[in-house]
């Protein structure tokens, strides 16, 4: 089969690789009929993520048909079906499975010794997302394999395109856990950091949770603009001081609810404080750029709560705790417990509060995904989101 | 196709590849201009300009503070010319230091570099400086991409009693009582 394949820091290919086959009974094998490049994606394009080999199959957004079952399925799931597949690997069984905190499955990460040393504990195994995370191939082929799949699934209804429901996989969930997490209150002022894919979910959950003022923060003027489409306020970072901007919108008081969507890369020349975490990421006495974390420290309502759904690798410096102390912020972060959620988004999906298919800029086949890695990491040609159709 | 400023809808520059070279020669700036700064003694020695301290710190200085400019700035392209006015003065220096000189070899072999280092910066700065006949594409029109097929009237608060989550949302005794 033909997959996107990682030999490299920025240095993706279209590869012909073996099939997948069942290797265990509660896998299945799907045919792949839609995935998608995840701004989280970039992180290991631009090889800031430790742990990847060359080889490695890309992607953690997919759906497709169920083409073989495996024998411990159980019925749960039958050739033919339309499935979308989580990005996070689940058990289903394990204790924090069964609490609903599925991103941190303890049984489905098979490299879980070497993520408990660099993140304390294991996370869930995750598709095409390195080996601290289980190695495991990822969906931007052909054909995938889904372990646990009688778990790690979500069955969507005929009625819905894959376009409809695609991101249910990844960044739907992931901007509705973000928004959720921050207990938004009618009369909050809500803050996103960051226009990418999972910005524009966050802006949307906020909205439908019934946030009083969404305001986003970007210097990408498509993204802006897209942001403003879906109800929120926008400030360019590279036009005007966020901070002042910020709390001139809030009466001075800052946002009571702050969501970083930015994460590790956060733009590099923007500001001296970038700058430095630049410098120090590049000799390795910092792996993480965290201007975003300082800036909703900073600016955000004293009580008010910092959600972080962008992704971190590592260690960040200079990040001023006193103040998230002495101003009782609330941290809330973590990976998408995603099948907690997806029951209810496919409903309103359904019921048509929202359609996550806004945010598809890019349409491409397989062999075009090397390059729209490139636009799509470079924001070039007014991409924000790239579906690929194997 | 030139740079176009901050508040410009297009961004970089669609010569990718020199984009690339100059921000590097930026990156190249600075880490020269720490060597200057840091090392003066050893650099005038070696180049046989001992008394001149100073004036290489001088320089590293100025080597830094446009390193810093390239990096930062949305068009380089100034900037670059202002490598290549330093690249001169550098090389006017290693000049008038040549009568004399107790290490010509070393002097000779300092200027033959700064003289190929001039010659890529002023490459840089003129290909940035040309225009091209390939537009850059249009920016998309997202205006109409709400995400909202009933409208954002019908949607907005639509989930304010939404579930709550056990364990991920605010404690009902730690929620703020005026809400």
């Amino acid at each position: 089969m033909r997959a996107l394949v990682w030999h490299g820091a920025q240095d993706i290919r279209c590869d012909t690789v073996p099939d997948p086959e069942i290797e265990q009974d509660r896998d299945v094998i799907i045919k792949v009929t839609a995935c998608a490049i995840c701004g989280s994606d970039l992180h290991l394009y631009d090889h800031f993520m430790p742990g990847m080999e060359k080889g490695d199959i890309m992607g953690h957004e997919t759906m497709g048909e169920v083409v073989e079952v495996g024998k411990g399925i159980n019925g749960a799931l039958k050739k033919g079906d339309r499935i979308v597949v989580p990005f996070t690997i689940i058990c289903g069984e394990c204790d924090q499975c069964k609490r609903g905190f599925f991103s941190v499955c303890e049984r489905s990460n098979r490299n879980k010794a070497m993520a408990s040393k660099v993140f304390g504990s294991t996370t869930a195994g995750l598709f095409g997302y390195t080996h601290l995370t289980g190695g495991y191939p990822g969906g931007q082929a052909e054909y995938l394999r889904v372990p646990y799949a009688d778990a790690t699934h979500i069955k969507v209804p005929d009625s819905l395109t894959d376009e409809q429901v695609l991101f249910l996989s990844d960044i739907f969930p992931t901007g509705w856990q973000a928004a959720v997490q921050c207990d938004i209150e009618p009369t909050d002022t809500v803050a996103i950091w960051g226009a990418g894919p999972v910005g524009q979910m966050a802006i949307r959950s906020a909205i439908l949770l019934g946030a009083k003022h969404v305001i986003c923060i970007d210097n990408v003027p498509e993204r802006l603009e897209m942001a403003r489409a879906g109800g929120a306020s926008t400030i360019n970072f590279s036009d005007e001081s966020v901070i002042e901007r910020l709390n001139q919108m809030t009466s001075g008081k800052g946002p009571e609810k702050c969501i970083d969507s930015v994460g590790m890369e956060a733009h590099a020349t923007a500001t001296i404080d970038s700058m430095v975490d630049r410098a120090k990421q590049a000799v390795m006495l910092e792996s993480d750029r965290p201007h975003v974390l300082r800036e909703m420290a900073y600016v955000c309502r004293s009580a008010g709560t910092l959600s972080i759904p962008g992704v971190y690798g590592g260690l960040i410096d200079k990040f001023p705790m006193g103040m998230v102390m002495n101003k009782g912020l609330t941290i809330r972060t973590g990976q998408t417990h995603v099948n907690r959620w997806t029951g209810d988004l496919v409903r309103r999906i359904e019921e048509g509060q929202i359609d996550p298919s806004f945010v598809i800029t890019h349409r491409v086949g397989l062999e075009d995904g090397p390059e729209m890695y490139k636009t799509f990491r470079d924001k070039k040609d007014g991409c924000i989101k790239v579906v690929i159709k194997p | 196709m030139r740079y176009e400023g901050p508040r410009s809808p297009r961004r970089g520059h669609p010569d990718t590849a020199t984009d690339a070279l100059a921000r590097g020669l930026g990156w190249f700036s600075i880490g020269l201009g720490l060597v200057e700064l840091l090392a003066p003694k050893a650099l005038a020695r070696g180049l046989g300009m001992r008394g001149q301290e100073g004036l290489v710190q001088a320089y590293g200085a100025r080597e830094v503070a446009t390193g810093i400019g390239i990096l930062t700035s949305d068009d380089p392209t100034p900037w670059i010319w202002g490598r290549v006015a330093g690249d001169a003065l550098d090389l006017a220096t290693l000049a008038a230091a040549y009568e004399g000189n107790p290490k010509k070899d070393n002097l000779l072999l300092a200027a033959a570099a700064v003289a190929g280092v001039t010659a890529l910066d002023a490459v840089c700065a003129d290909r940035l400086m040309r225009s091209t006949a390939v537009p850059l594409p249009p920016i998309g029109n997202y205006r109409a991409r709400t995400g909202y097929p009933k409208g954002i009237r019908v949607s907005r608060g639509v989930a304010k009693n939404v579930e709550g989550s056990r364990g991920m949302m605010t404690p009902d005794a730690l929620k703020p009582w005026a809400a």
